[in-house]
């Protein structure tokens, strides 16, 4: 989707600013956010992709003034209410009162803590061929679906060299609403700078997105 | 609204969100679908276990032995899963070398894609719009706010992390190290410095 969240090449945020010894968190609850959008994901209720999805949907005055932890929040509050999870009621009431849903990989413990600690893997077997070679000069679809997309707003339409192939692995955009993992060729695709920002442009500056085969063109 | 509520906005914001995230805690207790004590859990391994002390190793061990540094190009996450001292990677680890013809920068203007088990968990400026936003059309602006300066003929290689691919910068080993052990050498190697946004520590240098 077109949303705020897709931030590369806007201006006007100003300047990057690091907090000198900055702790891991700022107040307690950004910690328990952080392990209650683990764990329910490591229980089965959500992919990472629909997690994403959700803060991206946020409405973009909300999602632009709220704290990294607070997105995670209105997030996490959002999804689990859409599938069902959890009742709008019970969280305003701070109570459940209805039935739970099960979860695919039943409730969590702290037995399961140790397999959030390491990232899943997203490689998959390849359904075919790879389409590109590295080498190939392609081109970023004009592509603006309304769902979730991992092709930056900033590359779109422009042309790139295939750097490297990254392997087959789960197509966000499908996962993202629940239509399957269907695997796709991922590929490093390099656009120099004056490509994506005209002619003007510092010639030294390379960027570089990691591609699904979909977003793809050959030029 | 008055001024003075104005003026607690911040405060009664915190508070209100404290108690949704308390809310939504105890609604998914009750109903089962986790243990508080399993989210306690969570925390603590995240504030013990992780951070870039992980990454550091890597560096440090790659500056040393060609031999590893040659494999950790080739895949990182089979390179860093042969060392005993760093606990296990997740796949889809990608390193990349800054030589004096190149410097790397990662950056997620998607969201906030970060390799988390070799440099802990994100800073809040990574995670902040006007790094997601200026990173892959203003690098070098971006680095002069980190007070980074490179020759002028340096290529700047920004690197978007959208997909489930992670960076990690091997950043080049500071001058005035020979003869450093890998402990000694991973001492100098700073988070900044493994994202792309500064240099590890020159020894003798105030820090």
């Amino acid at each position: 989707m077109n949303g705020v969240h897709d931030m590369g090449g806007m201006d006007g945020f100003g300047k990057v600013e690091a907090e000198p010894n900055e702790p891991m968190f700022h107040s307690e609850w950004e910690s328990r956010v952080l392990a209650m959008v683990r764990a329910m994901g490591a229980a089965g209720a959500f992919n990472i992709d629909a997690s994403r999805f959700y803060r991206e949907a946020l409405p973009p005055e909300v999602y632009l003034a709220s704290s990294y932890y607070k997105k995670w929040l209105l997030g996490l509050e959002d999804l689990l209410i859409e599938k069902g999870f959890v009742g709008a009621d019970e969280v305003a009431q701070a109570h459940a009162f209805k039935t739970a849903k099960s979860l695919e990989h039943g409730k969590f413990t702290v037995d399961d803590v140790e397999r959030v600690m390491t990232r899943g893997g997203f490689g998959r077997d390849a359904q075919g061929p790879a389409k590109f070679k590295v080498g190939a000069r392609v081109r970023a679809r004009n592509m603006h679906p309304a769902t979730h997309t991992r092709l930056p707003r900033y590359t779109r339409g422009h042309v790139g060299v295939i750097e490297r192939i990254q392997g087959c692995h789960v197509f966000p955009d499908s996962a993202a609403t629940g239509a399957g993992e269907n695997p796709q060729w991922l590929y490093t695709v390099v656009f120099d700078g004056r490509e994506l920002w005209g002619p003007d442009t510092d010639p030294t500056i390379k960027v570089s997105i990691d591609a699904f085969e979909p977003y793809l063109e050959p030029v | 609204m008055t001024g003075h509520e104005h003026d607690d906005h911040d405060h009664s914001e915190l508070s209100e969100t404290e108690l949704r995230v308390r809310a939504l805690e105890t609604v998914l207790t009750e109903k089962g679908y986790v243990d508080s004590a399993a989210l306690d859990a969570i925390v603590q391994a995240y504030e013990t276990r992780i951070g870039p002390h992980n990454g550091a190793r890597v560096v440090a061990k790659a500056w040393v032995d060609p031999a590893f540094k040659r494999a950790l190009l080739e895949d990182a996450t089979k390179a860093v899963g042969t060392l005993g001292h760093v606990s296990r990677v997740g796949d889809h680890l990608v390193a990349v070398e800054n030589t004096p013809a190149r410097h790397n920068m990662v950056v997620c203007t998607l969201c906030s894609c970060y390799p988390w088990e070799m440099l802990g968990l994100p800073p809040v400026w990574y995670k902040s719009s006007p790094y997601r936003s200026r990173a892959v059309k203003d690098p070098r602006g971006v680095l002069s706010d980190f007070g980074v300066t490179l020759p002028q003929e340096t290529e700047i290689r920004v690197w978007d992390s959208t997909a489930e691919t992670r960076f990690l910068v091997l950043p080049m080993r500071p001058k005035g190290t020979e003869g450093f052990s890998e402990e000694q050498l991973a001492e100098l190697v700073t988070r900044d410095s493994m994202i792309g946004t500064g240099f590890p520590k020159t020894p003798g240098a105030p820090s």
